[in-house]
């Protein structure tokens, strides 16, 4: 099975951000961890959602706003694609990334394939 | 030995459905295979009877219904000219030793990436054998509602992958505990009146026991099951509510409370001290005239360290009402923020009457009855504040327990 991991920081960043060095580190390192961990096929590191900009089309006119398309928590925060046997196997990655302990979430969507 | 046509439906629709979603890796086949296999016997058994291996005859017959769509439908694929497959043969299935994949189907059922609510319809679909129809009634919503719930359940398994298996021990106590929760809340909905699902709860609880003898847990869910069952018909008269220790012992199941009895036996025996154990050891007081009220403290107070519930607490505080007295009870009442719930404000009310602090009484069944939807209930409430309306204050030391 492929999935498509969705990283939602929540509160995670600021959290992160006050920790004292060592614990820091170890969120890198669980990162890395996550990105070498077999199945696992990293994404591009994602900017911050206060740097995004939502396009939408109306008509035949592009209209363009600041920010995430749904709030800045709520927003996206990375994703990567895991191969794996099945969803235990993708919960028990997705229950290794950082953001998961710190106040975020991580979605598993099974990828599909659509045409 | 169950010779019945009903009795082999129902024990073995689980098994046969169990085994074919194994063999075949697709819910949807394998039920629409077991479904149309089943129809078959429903209707040559009666004329030509029941097959020596009822079960084998099952399984071989619904194996075949499902070979024989996968065919059609590779042959359709082949014509459209969308598949190039060579037929990989018949599905994999020995006749005389059929795994009994029963515990992989529930644990699939009862995984925690589907919702509560589709956990317990699947569960009472595949494993239980109820129809939608039959669920959807029992659970009070649409049959077309039940459906989709149902339809979308079984999806997301094939679509997320979820596992067909029984969890890695690391995985095991937890995901054991979340079928056990859907079975005790089938159970819950049927104490409510609906008693088919109280049924149903018991006979899922024994298929556990059977496929999982050694735990204390699956067998003090059963216990306490069982022992809850056996009031059933002393919990209502002519549709009225009638608490514990009003209720008419003769109408006690007798039968059941000695089953419950030998299951948290078997329990305790197993060294089981969980939640479900300790409900039944408390159930089973429950049914011995007179309460032990200090050995019940006790359980409850063991209960709530476990689940830091202040439901339970509330419970431990009317064991110590009885014990050392109203006032006693009172004060672990007054620490618990439970402030909607209606049986906490009852059990104030209760207390205080037997206090004799009949204003505060009063107010406090008003409150209970304004949380409670449920007719039986305000009746009872309503027939309270009657009676502290004409006695007031005179009632003092007519002891009644609030547990039902």
């Amino acid at each position: 099975m492929k999935y498509v991991m969705l990283i939602y920081q929540g509160d995670a960043l600021e959290r992160q951000a006050a920790l004292p060095e060592e614990e820091q580190k170890q969120v890198y390192a669980d990162y890395q961890g996550i990105n070498e961990t077999p199945g696992v096929t990293p994404g591009l590191p994602m900017g911050r959602a206060e740097n995004a900009t939502t396009v939408r089309v109306e008509g035949a006119k592009t209209l363009t706003t600041d920010g995430p398309y749904v709030g800045m928590k709520e927003a996206v925060g990375g994703l990567f694609v895991l191969e794996a046997d099945d969803l235990d196997a993708a919960i028990e990655v997705a229950a290794r990334v950082p953001a998961a302990r710190y106040g975020g979430a991580v979605e598993i969507r099974p990828s599909e394939v659509y045409w | 030995m169950v010779t019945t046509l009903d009795g082999i439906f129902r024990e073995e629709w689980g098994r046969v459905l169990a085994t074919l979603i194994g063999v075949l890796g697709d819910f949807d086949l394998a039920e629409d295979a077991t479904q149309e296999a089943f129809a078959i016997a429903a209707d040559r058994w009666p004329r030509d009877g029941i097959p020596a291996n009822p079960r084998a005859w099952l399984m071989t017959t619904a194996r075949n219904r499902a070979t024989d769509r996968i065919r059609r439908e590779r042959v359709l694929a082949a014509k459209l000219g969308m598949l190039v497959q060579v037929d990989p043969g018949e599905p994999p299935m020995n006749a005389t030793t059929f795994r009994d994949e029963r515990l992989e189907l529930i644990f699939t059922c009862c995984h925690p990436a589907l919702a509560v609510e589709a956990q317990v319809a699947l569960t009472l679909r595949t494993l239980g054998g109820l129809t939608t129809h039959e669920i959807a009634r029992a659970f009070l919503v649409p049959e077309r509602t039940m459906a989709q719930r149902l339809v979308r359940a079984k999806h997301k398994i094939k679509a997320a992958g979820i596992p067909f298996r029984v969890p890695p021990p690391h995985l095991l106590r937890e995901r054991l505990d979340a079928v056990l929760a859907v079975v005790y809340l089938i159970f819950n909905e049927g104490y409510g009146g609906r008693d088919e699902l109280a049924a149903e709860a018991i006979w899922l609880g024994r298929a556990l026991v059977e496929l999982l003898p050694d735990d204390a847990e699956v067998r003090g869910l059963l216990a306490m099951m069982l022992l809850h069952d056996s009031r059933r018909e002393a919990r209502f008269h002519d549709g009225e509510m009638v608490l514990l220790g009003d209720q008419d012992r003769s109408r006690w199941d007798t039968g059941e409370i000695a089953d419950g009895r030998a299951e948290l036996e078997r329990a305790l025996a197993l060294g089981g001290r969980g939640p479900y154990v300790l409900q039944a050891a408390i159930a089973s007081l429950h049914a011995e005239m007179p309460c032990d009220w200090v050995q019940l403290a006790a359980l409850y107070g063991e209960l709530a360290h476990l689940t830091a519930s202040p439901v339970v607490e509330l419970n431990r505080a009317i064991a110590i009402a009885e014990t050392d007295g109203p006032e006693a009870g009172l004060r672990v009442i007054d620490r618990l923020e439970l402030d909607d719930f209606r049986y906490l404000h009852s059990t104030r009310a209760e207390l205080l009457r037997r206090l004799g602090r009949t204003d505060e009484a009063r107010a406090a069944y008003r409150r209970a009855r304004d949380l409670t939807d449920d007719g039986a209930e305000r009746r009872f409430i309503e027939r309270r504040l009657g009676e502290l309306a004409s006695a007031t204050g005179s009632s003092r030391g007519r002891h009644r327990r609030q547990q039902a």
